[in-house]
């Protein structure tokens, strides 16, 4: 769906989303290095369900959040990284003591 | 015959909205957003559990209102098409501290035994409040559970009660500043800052803090002083919590809000310590908001009687008068709208609301 303006750099780093092992480009956001990937919908929306990609990738619509060591962020605001673990949002299980 | 409604709030509205389903012909006269607004800032409870413990008669009323909001939000929703996400499935109070609990649970008995037995509420200790809310943390207490508790989106609710009350004919005058109120017996005449004037035969003064500017014009005391609470606003999460609280509650837009903070300041800025409390509380209770972003954080200024009692006073300087303000707008939005209309329009049918006059504050 997406496909780089520039040849792809030999700098990819090597990072997760859910259980697929992807890669990207050095200096790409969580959010271009997904959709690269063809990943376009990120999460679910915890009030409908419906699914949400980013929209605008410039940090104002708050559209593309992914969780990254349990906190939720904007995709299209953090620079990917290698090893980084990237999860869907909405999908936060409670153990019986309460926590996440 | 028209009635003057200053302020347009939700307490405004509700009462120009009830005037309205009445047949009364209403003009209200809204102020500027950089007024002072608690309709904007609120918590959106409609809550009764522990209101009035020392004050039996405000529980009676506030709980009156709770029985009418089921078919009031079912009226809004029908002439409006506006559902304000009304829950009425009753609330929980979560305590970290056993004695705040004691104190609490025993006010909550002493109104049981006013009314007879009839004032529903359960105290449950850890374990069984586990079994109604599984998300609670080990530093909880226990809580108390009553089945008259309730919420609704306050801002929802607002956008509502004006749609109504202007689709019903009345009008509403918005960025009205009001420079003087002129009083007669059944003839009130209000300039606007504009040079405008508008004429009524009655005048309901409902303008929250605002209030005490124009009350002596129209032989009010009106008491009111500013009370500042601050609110966090989560991002929006997939629904877990059931059943508000006077201080965590889940927004039916997925976002869990966090207040209750209290602090006699008419400043209505944040402070970073305020905010802190608020958030160790809330991680107390629901661990699970640990890791949670927080979007937003707000003061607003609740409208305070000296005694923290709702108004209802009738001009003594002149026919037609009539000064209402409460902390709890919200509560007590379907009873100012169902049944103070009657008690505005003097009608016999009115509720009695002596207890609630000024003059309890001049003895």
């Amino acid at each position: 769906m997406f496909d780089p303006l520039e040849p792809q750099g030999t700098n990819q780093v090597q990072f997760q989303f859910e259980d697929r092992q992807l890669s990207a480009p050095q200096g790409a956001t969580v959010a271009s290095a997904l959709l690269g990937a063809g990943i376009t919908a990120f999460r679910d929306t915890p009030v409908s369900g419906a699914a949400r990609g980013p929209f605008c990738l410039m940090g104002a619509c708050y559209d593309c959040l992914v969780s990254i060591n349990g906190v939720t962020v904007q995709a299209c605001m953090t620079p990917v990284q290698d090893g980084l673990q990237v999860k869907r949002v909405g999908s936060r299980q409670v153990d019986s003591e309460g926590a996440v | 015959m028209t009635t003057l409604v200053i302020g347009g709030g939700v307490v405004g509205l509700s009462v120009a909205y009830g005037l309205l389903k009445q047949g009364a012909q209403v003009t209200v006269i809204d102020g500027s957003d950089t007024d002072a607004r608690a309709s904007r800032g609120n918590f959106g409870l409609v809550w009764i559990q522990g209101k009035g413990a020392k004050a039996p008669h405000y529980a009676a009323w506030s709980r009156s209102s709770a029985k009418l909001w089921q078919g009031f939000a079912k009226d809004l929703k029908e002439a409006t098409g506006i559902d304000i996400a009304f829950s009425q499935i009753g609330g929980v109070e979560y305590f970290t501290d056993a004695d705040a609990l004691a104190q609490d649970a025993a006010g909550l008995q002493g109104l049981q035994d006013h009314f007879d037995g009839d004032y529903p509420f359960e105290v449950l200790e850890h374990s069984r409040l586990k079994q109604l809310v599984p998300e609670i943390g080990p530093k909880v207490v226990g809580g108390i559970h009553s089945p008259m508790d309730g919420h609704v989106n306050p801002l929802l609710l607002l956008r509502a009660l004006s749609v109504a009350v202007q689709q019903m004919g009345g009008r509403l005058q918005t960025g009205a500043k009001v420079t003087e109120i002129a009083g007669g017996d059944r003839a009130y005449t209000v300039t606007l800052e504009t040079g405008e004037r508008i004429e009524g035969n009655a005048l309901v003064l409902a303008a929250g803090l605002g209030s005490a500017e124009y009350g002596a014009d129209l032989g009010f005391d009106a008491p009111v002083r500013p009370q500042q609470g601050q609110v966090l606003i989560t991002e929006k999460l997939p629904f877990f919590l059931k059943y508000p609280s006077g201080r965590i509650r889940q927004v039916n837009e997925g976002g869990v809000q966090i207040g209750a903070s209290k602090a006699e300041t008419g400043a209505d800025s944040t402070d970073l310590p305020t905010l802190q409390d608020l958030a160790r509380y809330a991680v107390d209770v629901f661990p699970l908001l640990e890791h949670v972003q927080l979007v937003r954080s707000w003061a607003a200024l609740r409208v305070m009687s000296p005694d923290g009692l709702p108004i209802y006073q009738r001009s003594t300087k002149f026919a037609g008068a009539h000064f209402v303000t409460c902390h709890s707008g919200i509560t007590l939005a379907a009873a100012h709208a169902g049944l103070l209309p009657d008690w505005i329009q003097d009608r016999n049918t009115a509720p009695d609301l002596s207890l609630f006059s000024e003059s309890r504050f001049n003895v």
